[in-house]
């Protein structure tokens, strides 16, 4: 086992009849698994005695999927989430690797607090790393101590669920992290701007009579983010974007070569801001749903290479919380278990699958060519790796931690997602890992579901059920 | 429909003789002025048939025909309120609890005199009194009122959309009373009902139609206003043409879809209003910076002498109260003729008790 604390001992595993897909493209093939490593990648392997079959006929197999963003609550949350049910989660979604963002109580903002969190992470069900926050206590004052988080691993830092305001401090930030080998992760938000709004600014929260929050909040300050990281040269990336204009200035910032990287959610690509007609605050999440035409530019951004991630922004809250009035709940969605599902009904499925079409807020996909399974791991998978640095074999004390993202071959980690595009299902809130229930997929009809995760050669989700 | 109980299911309890609530067709005073045709209600509402829709949270739940089913309804109410016991068994047996989860004595006033003119009994939850204050969520609260067995929700809630919500917890029919900043939906009804009633007063009693050929204007806080938005919807199902006058910091970000006009300039439409419908200004805006100062907003569009002077000379004035005099109505002008101000009033209980029959009724009077 490369992992410095094996829960179970997992014998020799062949993932069988699948079609392999990473950065190299897709092939027919079987995949073996032994110690923790891809031991053979070929056409067809023979089944060694003893060893465990994964049937994955019919089906992709892939890379493990790295989530940049989830709030997994713990310390301080954990009647919302914890790092062990939320690791449960994102097996089940296919995920191999998962960053813990830094919004917990007390925020991870000092070495102590991330030790803790990534000691509880050794336990989990995939590879737990961890975000460093910015500014003490996320308050936007004073710096953490940058060099010692990253002398932990901790390699992405944000304040996240609140936006750096003060743009002296985030230029400081920036001076300070360079040569430190990390990447200041921004949430694109002006509260001036965003004045408390609690869904998008438009013709939704105008009839609905809900105050508003104009997609300004986020250009703006993506356009003084965008500004610093030229000064500063500093790289950066960009959460959770969800306007046509920041995919935009996204684009225009790589052509003039900042080095800046940006994801967008699963929500964004999927849903408009139309669902809050409900008034159900399932649909209440920051940055809010916006229109069907941002949805569109999302898609057309991820489809183009301008958005490097996505990331699910899986933000678990007690369901009492999600039952106050839309202005009062809190904001957040889960993500992990539906994130694959949801992406490839958005961007790949033949036709509009989720349940509902506009009335309910799911975008339908209006022409357009379907986007590849190489192409839609790239955003789940491997970029995302690289973006977080998991995407290379590292140590963390005594613990050895196998590379993320592939690729599939003899000697590669085994964190492999096996994924059935063929599965149509309804999403029923009360049957997810998650501690919490508020996915705004609830009832609704999705394509594609994961079969089977294997994390550093342990099969922790087989024919779709978490095995610990 | 729910049943609310065993014995008082609708159209079994036999009528008791109770002189306040003897059947006003057995008890019709001949001589009660305004009862021009003693019974008119009574056959009006007898047979009456519950609609398909069980809750009012928006004035687009009525739609135009709704909309014109209420004043109906209402114009035989009027006629109820107008005897010497103006209370009628309509909804005898049946329970409506009136849920405020933000102060406004008046508008609950007005639904629970409407109840009770209707022989409903009455329940009162207000945040006075409430669980609320105790951190008692809106969910529990509402199933904890619904389960005493009642027949209607009316409630006020300072958050736009929880009477919808409340409509997925509770089995009776919800009634919004007015949510945030969503809409009001009785209010525009009754503001629907009152010019409809001045037309007809104008017209020698005849009723109109609908509200066609007239030019209505909405002055104020729109963007913060529930009952622009539902007047805005009642209005222009009814025909009327509908100008939203307020400074761009206190118009809806978006008016996409919604049948309207808006101008900045109270005074280069003024002449040609055949209604102007004036909105409160709350204080609270100056300090979120949409306007310079009380005093400017009165300088801008305060419906001062001068600018009702400009009014055409049969122009109705209109306000859902409280009316801040000095700031969107000087003082004279509130007490003109052309106010129809204590009409909208007087008309809140008749038009309510439109509303709970339309939507409690079941035609046993």
């Amino acid at each position: 086992m490369a992992r410095g604390n094996p829960v179970t001992q997992v014998g020799e595993i062949v993932l069988r009849g699948g079609t392999l897909v990473d950065e190299t493209g897709e092939r027919r093939g079987d995949v073996l698994v032994r110690d923790g490593r891809i031991a053979a990648v070929e056409e067809a392997i023979d089944v060694p005695e003893g060893a465990t079959v994964l049937d994955a006929g019919g089906c992709y197999v892939g890379p493990g999927l790295v989530d940049l963003h989830a709030h997994l609550r713990e310390p301080g949350g954990e009647v919302a989430e914890t790092v062990e049910s939320g690791s449960r989660a994102a097996a089940l979604g296919g995920y191999t690797a998962v960053v813990a963002m830094p919004n917990t109580e007390p925020a991870i903002d000092s070495a102590a607090v991330a030790r803790d969190v990534l000691a509880l992470g050794e336990a989990a069900l995939g590879e737990i790393a961890v975000a460093g926050a910015i500014t003490v206590g996320r308050r936007g004052e004073r710096l953490v101590p940058m060099a010692e988080l990253a002398a932990l691993g901790v390699r992405l830092f944000t304040d996240d669920g609140r936006g750096v305001q003060h743009g002296g401090l985030m230029r400081r930030a920036l001076e300070y992290a360079s040569g430190l080998g990390v990447v200041l992760a921004e949430h694109c938000e002006d509260l001036q701007l965003a004045a408390g709004g609690h869904m998008n600014e438009g013709a939704w929260s105008s009839r609905l009579g809900i105050a508003g929050q104009p997609a300004l909040a986020e250009e703006v300050m993506l356009a003084r983010d965008l500004a610093l990281a030229r000064l500063t040269g500093a790289p950066m990336h960009f959460l959770h974007l969800s306007t046509a204009g920041a995919v935009e200035m996204i684009r225009r910032a790589k052509t003039d070569g900042l080095a800046v990287t940006a994801e967008v959610t699963p929500h964004h690509l999927a849903l408009c801001d139309a669902a809050v007609a409900s008034y159900d605050p399932v649909y209440k999440v920051n940055p809010p749903l916006r229109t069907a035409s941002d949805v569109a530019a999302l898609r057309a951004g991820v489809a183009n290479g301008t958005i490097d991630a996505i990331a699910t922004d899986h933000a678990p809250h007690a369901p009492e919380r999600k039952e106050e009035p839309f202005d009062e709940a809190p904001a957040g969605m889960l993500g992990l278990e539906t994130a694959f599902a949801v992406a490839y009904s958005a961007l790949c499925a033949s036709s509009a699958q989720a349940d509902g079409g506009a009335d309910q807020g799911w975008v339908p996909r209006e022409g357009g060519t379907a986007m590849s399974m190489t192409d839609l791991f790239a955003l789940l998978s491997w970029q995302p790796a690289r973006i977080a640095g998991l995407d290379r074999d590292r140590r963390r004390g005594q613990v050895s931690l196998g590379a993320q993202g592939g690729p599939l071959r003899s000697g590669g980690a085994a964190n492999l997602t096996v994924f059935d595009p063929s599965v149509e299902w309804v999403v029923d809130p009360s049957h997810l890992a998650s501690r919490s229930r508020n996915s705004p997929y609830g009832g609704r009809r999705l394509t594609g579901k994961v079969r089977h995760t294997v994390f550093a050669g342990e099969i922790v989700v087989r024919d779709g059920v978490a095995q610990r | 429909m729910r049943a609310p109980g065993t014995s008082t299911g609708t159209g079994v309890t036999p009528d008791t003789g109770d002189a306040e609530l003897g059947t006003p067709r057995a008890t019709g005073s001949p001589d009660s002025e305004g009862a021009s045709s003693p019974g008119a209600a009574e056959d009006l509402l007898a047979g009456y048939r519950a609609p398909a829709v069980r809750h009012l949270l928006s004035v687009a739940d009525l739609g135009r025909d709704g909309i014109l089913e209420i004043m109906r309804l209402s114009d035989a109410f009027a006629e109820v309120a107008e005897r010497p016991i103006p209370k009628v068994p309509a909804l005898r047996g049946r329970t409506v609890a009136t849920v405020f989860m933000e102060p406004s004595t008046r508008t609950r006033l007005s639904f629970e005199t409407a109840a009770k003119r209707l022989s409903a009994d009455v329940m009162t939850f207000t945040v006075a009194t409430s669980a609320s204050v105790k951190g008692e969520s809106l969910r529990d609260t509402v199933e904890t009122i619904d389960a005493m067995g009642i027949d209607a929700m009316v409630i006020r809630h300072h958050a736009s959309g929880a009477p919808l919500r409340v409509t997925d917890w509770v089995g009776a029919s919800v009634i919004n009373a007015g949510d945030g900043t969503h809409e009001h939906p009785t209010q525009a009804l009754l503001d629907c009902y009152t010019i409809r009633e001045a037309l007809t007063a104008r017209r020698d009693g005849e009723v109109p139609a609908d509200l066609r050929g007239l030019r209505i204007a909405i002055v104020g806080d729109i963007k913060h206003s529930r009952v622009a938005r539902s007047d805005v919807l009642a209005f222009a199902a009814l025909g009327a043409e509908v100008v939203l006058v307020a400074p761009p910091t206190l118009l809806p970000a978006s008016l996409e879809g919604w049948p309207v006009s808006a101008t900045g300039d109270l005074d280069s439409t003024i002449g040609d209003l055949d209604v102007i419908y004036l909105l409160r200004i709350q204080s609270e805006r100056l300090g979120e910076v949409l306007l310079p100062s009380l005093d400017e907003y009165h300088w801008r569009y305060g419906l001062t002498r001068a600018r009702a002077d400009a009014l055409k000379p049969d122009a109705l004035i209109m306000h859902p109260g409280p009316m801040i005099r000095g700031v969107e109505i000087s003082p004279e002008v509130a007490d003109m003729p052309a106010s129809l101000v204590t009409r909208q009033v007087r008309n809140g209980v008749v038009v309510r008790m439109a509303v709970l029959f339309h939507l409690l009724g079941s035609g046993v009077m």
